[in-house]
Parts: structure tokens; sequence; C-alpha cells
């Protein structure tokens, strides 16, 4: 039994630090723009497309070494591009142009959920609704081995980023108030690009490690992960980067708890029991404070 | 950098290019219907049979559909070329419901009202195949579905007709092939909770797993859009069945065959249903399912008569392996136009009884007996994935009558 329970414990760890990765994204925007970034799923999907693609033409099981990392890398340039001309599209100008308006919450976020709809069917179109499935570049073991280490290494990384740049002070700054950043002579929409380039980044190499790990690449897989990453920044505290990680590693390991015992078909019931039980308690999520500090 | 003028045309054009392409594929699809529609070979002077075919051709399910409408074309010419039926040829009018149910009842009306058919065939799946089966019946007028599989499908009432064994009798089946073929005892059942097909599937298999004298040591489900599956395989190994009852579609199964084989579970522990029949299976974890069964409606290789002129005629003309689905809709139109043939009079209610008193009807996936509550009566294939190919393992069923 106690074997049982670690096995499941060391792969909802890798479970949850894919989940963290995606979270990331979610918080990162919501904690720079009080935005909800509805796309983010979509991005992540579109990487895990190129992903597909890239590591087909560098010879998939051929020159595993090549084309795994060659693939990845092609999926987070595409994905950190995608994700900076969705924001300039169709975030920036209902910003700039909804200034002092009363809608400038609800706006954004619809546009959000249209923009996911969009980019979903366009992969339809684009794609095909059909299911592909990555080659097996490595052995499934140290696919998991991976995603920890990176996820791991991402997450100290950017928290170094945050906390001992430039550019993390700036996106701090903005977080406190867009405005008064302005006035400090930080370039703002260059800032919140560079937000959304990362968190992007971050989706992408979540979206090639899942599916070599796990998953099929098609059109409606970012809901599957979406959902949960959400739920995962929000649990952590959304707008707060350690949070994120923490929501993505407790949801992740809820869940293989779960499929230990006879209710594994109700997964998604105790995630969302877990969520409201948390914010029962703790309203701001597990690491959010009220009004300090968020990025 | 673009100015705000700058963006905004921007988002125009990406705008017109996703319209311009949307009405591409909406184009395409028009003359296509057209192209099928009407047949060159008619003669102007007898009057044609009116044949109504809803289909997913576009939308989430579109393979499902054209894979169908191959079959009803194989079907249409080769009645046609035998001079049609009562000397009259045959003339499918085939409408693309967009794998949507609302479109579906629609399609259904105009197709009947309108077109004035004297039988349906369609749909490929159970939930537009109620939808069409409930106007269908209303309007006293045959319908036969190729693969809806749902018991509840022909429980509409006494105009609605299936070609394919339901859900039900391959969970059976499954069973007596495990417990009785295989002689394995001890089982496992792997499902997806949230999914009527998997979940219904397990229950049948499990109930007569039971009684046969099977004993199932571990029952595992999960939601369907899981991917990670390492801690229910890991479960499922510890309990150590000798096979795996998988009641599973293909895409859920590459992943869970996939990371099987990372825990020291070979593909051959695993038993399916036809959910499996599909190249993307064989394509993405061929290897890892290497020795695996499924009961299935056909195999490629399957050793009868019929299975193999339906196979030369579809290789012939569209130069690959037909699937599960394609002769399925070559039975469905045969099997109508045998009845049509046989009907005393060229009425809808006429043609129903027909079909109804449908007798070892010989067809591409085997013979089929149309039973008092209008199921299929046939034989169930199982199937083998063997050297990354399905290859007809056995036949299995209880009534020895229907055998070929």
């Amino acid at each position: 039994m106690a074997m049982k329970i670690l096995n499941a414990l060391v792969t909802g760890l890798a479970q949850g630090s894919m989940i963290a990765l995606v979270a990331l994204g979610y918080t990162m925007v919501y904690g720079i723009l009080k935005l909800i970034n509805f796309a983010h799923s979509e991005v992540f999907m579109m990487g895990a497309f190129i992903g597909f693609f890239a590591i087909t033409a560098l010879g998939g099981k051929e020159a595993p070494f090549l084309a795994g990392v060659g693939g990845t890398l092609a999926a987070m340039a595409f994905a950190g591009l995608l994700g900076m001309l969705v924001e300039r599209i169709a975030y920036a100008p209902l910003r700039t142009r909804g200034k002092g308006k009363a809608n400038t919450r609800i706006t954004p976020l619809v546009t959000a959920l249209g923009m996911s709809v969009l980019l979903q069917n366009l992969a339809q179109l684009l794609f095909t609704a059909q299911y592909r499935g990555y080659p097996q570049l490595l052995p499934i073991e140290d696919t998991r081995k991976v995603i920890f280490i990176s996820a791991f290494s991402v997450m100290v990384a950017l928290q170094l980023l945050v906390h001992r740049t430039w550019m993390g002070k700036a996106m701090r700054a903005l977080s406190v108030n867009i405005e008064a950043a302005r006035l400090m002579g930080i370039r703002t929409s260059r800032v919140i690009s560079i937000t959304f380039i990362t968190g992007s980044v971050l989706a992408a190499l979540g979206a090639v490690l899942y599916c070599l790990d796990q998953s099929q690449v098609y059109p409606t897989m970012g809901v599957v992960i979406g959902t949960r990453a959400f739920v995962a920044a929000v649990i952590g505290g959304i707008g707060n980067i350690p949070g994120a990680m923490l929501g993505g590693l407790l949801i992740g390991i809820i869940g293989e708890m779960t499929k230990l015992t006879a209710y594994s078909g109700l997964q998604d019931v105790l995630v969302f029991t877990a969520l409201i039980a948390v914010l029962l308690v703790k309203p701001t999520g597990l690491l959010g404070k009220a009004s300090i500090e968020k990025v | 950098m673009l100015g705000r003028r700058g963006w905004v045309m921007t988002i125009v054009a990406l705008g017109a290019s996703a319209l311009g392409l949307a009405a591409c594929s909406t184009q395409k699809d028009t003359p296509q219907k057209d192209a099928a529609g009407k047949d060159p070979s008619v003669p102007a002077v007898v009057e044609p049979w009116k044949v109504g075919a809803y289909l997913s051709l576009s939308g989430a399910e579109t393979q499902f559909g054209a894979e169908t409408k191959e079959g009803i074309e194989l079907a249409v010419d080769a009645v046609n070329k035998k001079g049609g039926v009562k000397g009259r040829p045959v003339k499918v009018f085939y409408e693309d419901d967009k794998s949507n149910p609302q479109e579906t009842n629609n399609k259904v009306l105009q197709l009947i009202t309108r077109d004035k058919v004297v039988a349906l065939l369609g749909e490929v799946a159970s939930s537009r195949s109620t939808i069409g089966g409930i106007v269908a019946n209303k309007h006293k007028v045959p319908m036969i579905t190729s693969s809806a599989t749902a018991p509840e499908v022909t429980q509409i009432g006494p105009f609605v007709f299936r070609v394919c064994f339901t859900d039900d009798t391959q969970g059976q089946m499954g069973a007596e092939f495990v417990v009785k073929t295989m002689g394995k005892k001890r089982i496992g059942i792997l499902y997806a909770s949230d999914d009527v097909y998997s979940s219904g599937l397990a229950a049948q298999f499990r109930d007569a797993a039971k009684k046969l004298g099977g004993e199932v040591v571990v029952e595992k489900s999960f939601i369907k859009t899981e991917t990670n599956f390492t801690t229910y395989i890991n479960e499922i190994r510890d309990a150590k069945p000798e096979l795996v009852y998988a009641p599973i579609y293909y895409n859920a199964m590459v992943p869970i065959a996939r990371q099987a084989k990372a825990a020291g579970m070979p593909g051959s522990t695993f038993v399916g249903g036809d959910g499996w029949d599909a190249e993307t299976l064989l394509q993405d974890a061929g290897e890892e399912m290497e020795g695996a069964y499924f009961t299935n409606h056909y195999a490629p290789d399957v050793p009868w008569p019929n299975a193999q002129l339906f196979l030369k005629a579809y290789k012939e003309r569209f130069k690959r392996d037909p699937s599960s689905l394609s002769s399925l809709g070559y039975d469905s139109a045969q099997l109508l136009f045998d009845a049509m043939g046989r009907a005393k009079g060229d009425t809808p209610e006429a043609i129903r009884d027909a079909i109804a008193e449908t007798k070892s009807f010989a067809g591409a996936t085997g013979t089929i007996s149309i039973d008092p509550n209008r199921n299929a009566d046939k034989s169930i294939v199982i199937v083998q994935i063997k050297n990354k190919k399905f290859t007809y393992f056995a036949t299995v069923n209880d009534k020895a009558a229907a055998k070929p």
C-alpha cells in the first residue's frame, strides 16, 4: 500500500509540474492585467501542433535528441509569437480605447473567450479534427524525469526573472499600478508583451512534454489541461507565481490519489471540491495576499 | 510598427481570409453532393427509386460519414449495374447533417417531405440516428442505420432497423470470447465512466463474464479526457488479471497502450471493442498493441466470400482497405435494395414489412437476419492486432444458425 501511494505521488508530481507550467501563464497575465486569458489554453494547443510538425520534420524517432530539442524550441518560439500577437491584436486595442469606460473588465474577458474559440476553430480548419500521436522519443519513465526537472528549473528561472532583474521589477510595478508604472518611465506595452511571451513559451514547453508523455494532439486538447491549469492558478492564489506551482502540484497529486480509490471517475469533482474548500477558507487562494505584490 | 489603423486592417484581413476559407470548404461540399445525387446512368423514361441518406459529411465526425457514404455508393453502383431493383434504377439523395442534431432533424424531414424518399439510410452515430429515427417513424418511412450500436435506437418504433450489432451483444460476446474461447477466469476491466459506449459495454461484459464463471479481480474507470493512465495501470497490474477488457475509443487506447508497455503490461493482455477500429491506433501504438484482440463488425481478411467481393470492389474504386463503417454502409444499402426487391408493393410500408422479414441476408459483414426487435442478428468477428495490422482471428455467436 505504501509503495502504491509513493508511486502515485511520483506520477502526481510529474503531472502536477506540467499543469503548473501552463498555470504560470494564466497567473502572470492576471497578475499584471487582471485579465483571465482564456486563449492561453489554445496557445498551448497550437504549441503542441507546431511541436508535432517540427519533431516529424526533424526526423522523429531516427534522431530523437535533435527532434526533441529542435521541436520543443520551435514550438516555444511559435507560441511566444502567437501569444504576443493575441495580446497585440485582441487585448491591447481594447485596453487603450476602453480606458476610463465602465466595462473595461468585461470586454477583454469576452474577447479572450472569443480568441479561444477563434484559435480552436482555426486549428480545426488547418489541421482537421484528427487525433495525432507524437513519435516516442524517450521511454515514458525518462520523459517524466525530463518533465519534472525542466518544470522545476523553469520555475526557479522565472522566480529569478521576476525578483532579480529590471524586467521583473517592471512587471511587479505594473501589477501594482499600470498608470503609475508608465509615469515612472516603464514601457508598459513592452512589459505586457514580454509577459505574454513568457507565459506562452512556458505553455508550449508544457505542451510538447505533455504530448511526448501521454496525450495526442487535436484541436480541443487545450480545454482538458487548460481547465486544470486555471483551477491550479486560482487555488494557489491567482497572480502569485509560487502559488501557481503549488496549485499545479496539488491538483496533480489529488488527481493521482483519487485514481487509487474506487471513485476515479469522480476525479474532476474532487479537484473542484478542493478548489471550493480552499476558496471558502482563504478567498485569495493558498498563497495569494490581498493587494500585495502580484505578478 | 503598425499604427492603430494598421492593426484594424490586419484584423479585417484575417477575418476576411477566415471567411474565405470557410466559404471554400462549403463550396467543396456542394458539388460533391450534386455529383453523387445525380446518377448519369439513370434513363429518363423509368422513374427511379428515391432513397434518402443522411450522414455526417462535415463537422466533427466527417470521417465516419464519408466512409459510410463510400460503402453506400458502392452498393448503389452494384445494384444499378445489375439493372436496378424491379427494373427501376436506384437514386440516393445524400444530405449532410453537419454532425449536428438540429440539422439532422431538418435534413431527415426534407428528405421525407420534399424529396418523397421511400426509405432512409443513416446515421453513423447513435445520437443522431435516434433523432432521425423518431422523424422517420412518425412519417412511416423505413430507416436502416448502418452503425448506431446503442440499444435504444431501434426501440423507437416499427420503422427503425439496424445492420450492426448492439452494444449489449458486443459486451456479452466479448465476455464469451474471454471466458469461453480464451479460457481466462481472472479478468480486469478498464473503461471511461462518463462515456455511454464505454461504460455500457463494460457493464454488459461484467454481468456476462460473471455468469460464465469469470472473476473480475480489478475494475478501474477514468474520465474520457484523461491522458495519464500510469496509476490505473499500476493498480491493474498489481491485481494480476489474466486479461483486461478495455472497451475504449482508439484515441484513449493509444496512450494506455504506451503507458501499459512502460509499466510491463504487454498489449496482448488487452481485449477491446469496435471503438478500436481505426488506422490511427495501428500507426501510433501498433507495436505496443501487438497481440491484442477486439470484437468488431468486420476484418479486412475475414474469410467470407461476400466480404472478399466487397473488399475487391472497394479497393478497385478507392485504392485502400475499407473500414468497418464502409462495409456497414454497404450492407445497409444492399439489405435495403434486397428488401425493396422482395416487397409486395412500392410503398414505404411494404418495404418496411420486407425489411422486417429479412432472413439470412449474405452481407459483407456476415449473414444478417432481422430479429423481431428490428436488430441485426449476426456474427461478431474477433480481430487480432498482428504485425501492425488488423487480422481476422475468429467468429463468435451463440446462435449457430447465423454463422456463415
